[in-house]
């Protein structure tokens, strides 16, 4: 039983940073239908600004906060300078570009910063927590907060909001939201200083468990879009549910089949799911009108 | 096009001539490190360490009143590139010999290049395949993961542990290492019960080391691996609250690896390490002791960084050169090999080589100090 509490957290603590990075994705890709793989370079982004900024003497919530803002106008920048002159060009290309785009994130942090790995103090201590046999470390709690409080700070903003509904207007077609006067250019721009935004608050919550360097931005990017695709790309609830159920997958392949295939199984079960239901656990199904 | 003639012949001749006065008596060392790319924090410290070493040496008359000309390249860790420039220094720069292979890669490409040419080459990476067979012309400095493996299951049997279980990384350090230790823990009577892995970029290991604590009758717990791998893992065994030894490998050996654990956590870690983590604890009349305290304040003077096990393994490659060239009293590469093979008793940061035509590396086990981190710093544990 403790053993199995242990698989449990690890699953959860894990899950949730996945969660976090998925749902970095859904913004943009809800306005736009491109996938951005420079999330994990917002993520890494968020770890590293951070991580320089305690170090240059600012307390921790005050760098937190410089660290999300700073990339947040680098997602800004990103849509200024790459993705909107290149407007025009199929979703296949753009993707191309965020690609290109994380290349050189990492290339230019790797300069402006270093090539060491850095770790933030955890946020409240890191005396774990004992349940049931089993312990938790508190800033894994923090992870977990951040990624429901994500979570529903983006379903009310695509439920409840005007400009969250103007965001899925624009993916849904261009088009016609610009003839109801949507200013697709202010919504794509809107997009990706969140999705950085989110991306960087992903890296400020997880650099104590995770640490973080220059060149993690990758690995985070490919579990989070993992875990979105799981849960269905663009759905707040896949996101978060995708994430923590890979996390658990690898958890449980790790605590009670082998840790030398836990990846693999859970690719195995991603594929199988995507097999069966190719939009994700809670994708929608597309309905185009002819 | 005229212009673009003139200046290409001047600039040859400039060339010529400045070719003609470095050969009048200068010994050309060449190398090719891997300054940047994946592998940078190793070849960024032993770059350091060259050039300093170099200026050192040229300050202080050269050797044997010959000035050192050091060409270096930077192949960024790619084979290919090694390859090219080992070439490069083999037939355009003429040099008498070669430092250089920061990893193991780079390493094996640039051997075949420097057995034709019959160049000596010393080389920082620390694969068994580079000395083992013994290749004529190439020698190593730092030591093996075997012997790694082998110093830690030393320390193991002292302290009366019989059955261990290991966690290792699934990169190329990780890999590697598990397997030589797998190969020769049965000449030590300890017994492997549980052998867990962990990919590079994962975040929580408690899972494995859970399922290593449930073991019947395990005493030790093993982590080979390289980056945050077992940083993260010393955190999560704190976590959990294990009270059993945990030993790290020498890939860890610096002061970055217990910030990155957290003092409190790595406490009590053991790794096997070079001297130059502990150089002020050694004992007085050990003679590695002034080696290492006076490459790490040159170092520490020089860029204003800690010197790293690394830069050690570039200082270690250099001196080698240096004292058989001396020995040698000669420039001809053939007497540089024979004079480096016939090392005895150098004193260097990593340990101290006694070569031989059957042992290009020069180094036994002993030269591993077994260290202990206690109090967020490295002491020695016995």
């Amino acid at each position: 039983m403790p053993e199995l509490m242990q698989f449990l957290f690890s699953g959860v603590t894990v899950g949730a940073v996945y969660a976090l990075v998925a749902l970095g994705f859904t913004i943009i890709y809800n306005a736009s239908d491109v996938v951005n793989f420079a999330q994990g370079e917002f993520a890494m982004l968020g770890g590293m600004i951070a991580v320089f900024a305690v170090s240059a003497g600012m307390p921790l919530p005050l760098a937190a906060v410089v660290a999300i803002i700073v990339t947040g106008l680098i997602g800004i920048g990103l849509n200024k300078l790459a993705i909107e002159p290149a407007r025009g060009a199929p979703v296949v290309s753009l993707i191309i570009i965020t690609i290109g785009a994380a290349i050189f994130i990492k290339g230019a942090t790797k300069l402006i910063f270093d090539k060491q790995l850095h770790r933030l103090p955890a946020f409240s201590g890191d005396t774990p927590i004992q349940l049931m046999g089993a312990t938790i470390l508190p800033q894994s709690l923090w992870v977990i907060a951040g990624a429901i409080g994500v979570f529903i700070g983006l379903w009310l903003f695509f439920t409840r909001t005007l400009i969250g509904r103007a965001v899925l207007a624009t993916s849904n077609n261009r088009l016609a939201a610009q003839l109801v006067g949507i200013n697709i250019k202010w919504v794509m721009t809107l997009a990706f200083s969140l999705s950085a935004a989110i991306g960087a608050l992903a890296g400020v919550l997880i650099t104590p468990i995770t640490l973080t360097s220059y060149d993690v931005g990758i690995a985070l990017a490919l579990k989070g879009f993992a875990a979105a695709m799981l849960g269905g790309m663009g759905n707040p609830k896949g996101a978060l549910v995708g994430g923590i159920v890979l996390g658990l997958l690898e958890a449980m392949t790790a605590g009670y089949i082998s840790s030398q295939y836990k990846d693999a199984a859970a690719f195995i079960v991603i594929l199988m799911v995507l097999f069966f239901m190719p939009q994700g656990l809670f994708g929608l199904k597309s309905t185009d009108r002819v | 096009m005229i212009n673009k003639t003139l200046t290409t012949k001047a600039l040859t001749g400039i060339l010529a001539l400045g070719l003609a006065g470095t050969t009048m008596a200068e010994i050309r060392i060449g190398s090719t490190l891997s300054e940047t790319g994946p592998a940078s924090f190793l070849g960024d410290p032993e770059a350091k360490t060259l050039r300093m070493l170099v200026d050192e040496v040229n300050a202080a008359g050269g050797i044997n009143g010959e000035q050192i000309d050091l060409i270096m390249y930077d192949d960024a860790g790619d084979p290919n590139r090694a390859r090219t420039f080992a070439t490069r220094l083999i037939e355009d720069d003429e040099v008498v010999a070669i430092i250089g292979g920061t990893t193991t890669g780079t390493t094996l490409a640039i051997m075949p290049m420097v057995d034709e040419a019959e160049i000596p080459f010393i080389s920082m990476a620390g694969a068994i395949q580079i000395i083992d067979p013994v290749q004529p012309f190439t020698f190593k400095t730092p030591h093996t993961d075997r012997m790694a493996c082998a110093r830690i299951f030393d320390d193991m049997q002292a302290r009366g542990i019989t059955t261990i279980g290991m966690i290792s990384g699934t990169g190329g350090f990780g890999s590697s290492m598990r397997d030589q230790c797998l190969d020769i823990v049965g000449d030590y009577g300890i017994e492997v019960v549980a052998d867990e892995r962990y990919g590079g970029q994962d975040a929580d290991m408690t899972p494995q080391l859970t399922n290593i604590r449930g073991k019947d009758g395990i005493q030790a717990i093993l982590n080979p691996g390289f980056g945050q791998g077992p940083a993260i893992v010393t955190r999560n065994y704190s976590q959990l609250g294990i009270d059993l030894p945990l030993y790290q490998s020498h890939g860890v050996a610096s002061q970055g690896f217990i910030d990155l654990a957290g003092p409190e956590a790595a406490e009590g870690v053991r790794l096997p390490g070079t001297a130059l983590l502990v150089g002020d604890q050694l004992d007085d009349n050990d003679p590695q002791k002034s080696v290492v305290l006076d490459y790490s304040a040159a170092y520490e003077a020089e860029y204003g960084m800690p010197v790293t096990t690394f830069g050690g393994y570039a200082h270690d490659a250099f001196r080698l050169l240096v004292d058989a060239i001396e020995r040698a009293g000669s420039t001809e590469s053939q007497d540089i090999r024979d004079a480096i093979e016939a090392t005895d008793g150098l004193v260097g940061t990593t340990g101290i080589y006694t070569m031989s035509p059957e042992d290009h590396l020069g180094l036994d086990i002993s030269a591993f100090r077994m260290l202990e981190i206690r109090d967020g710093g490295w002491m020695l544990a016995d």
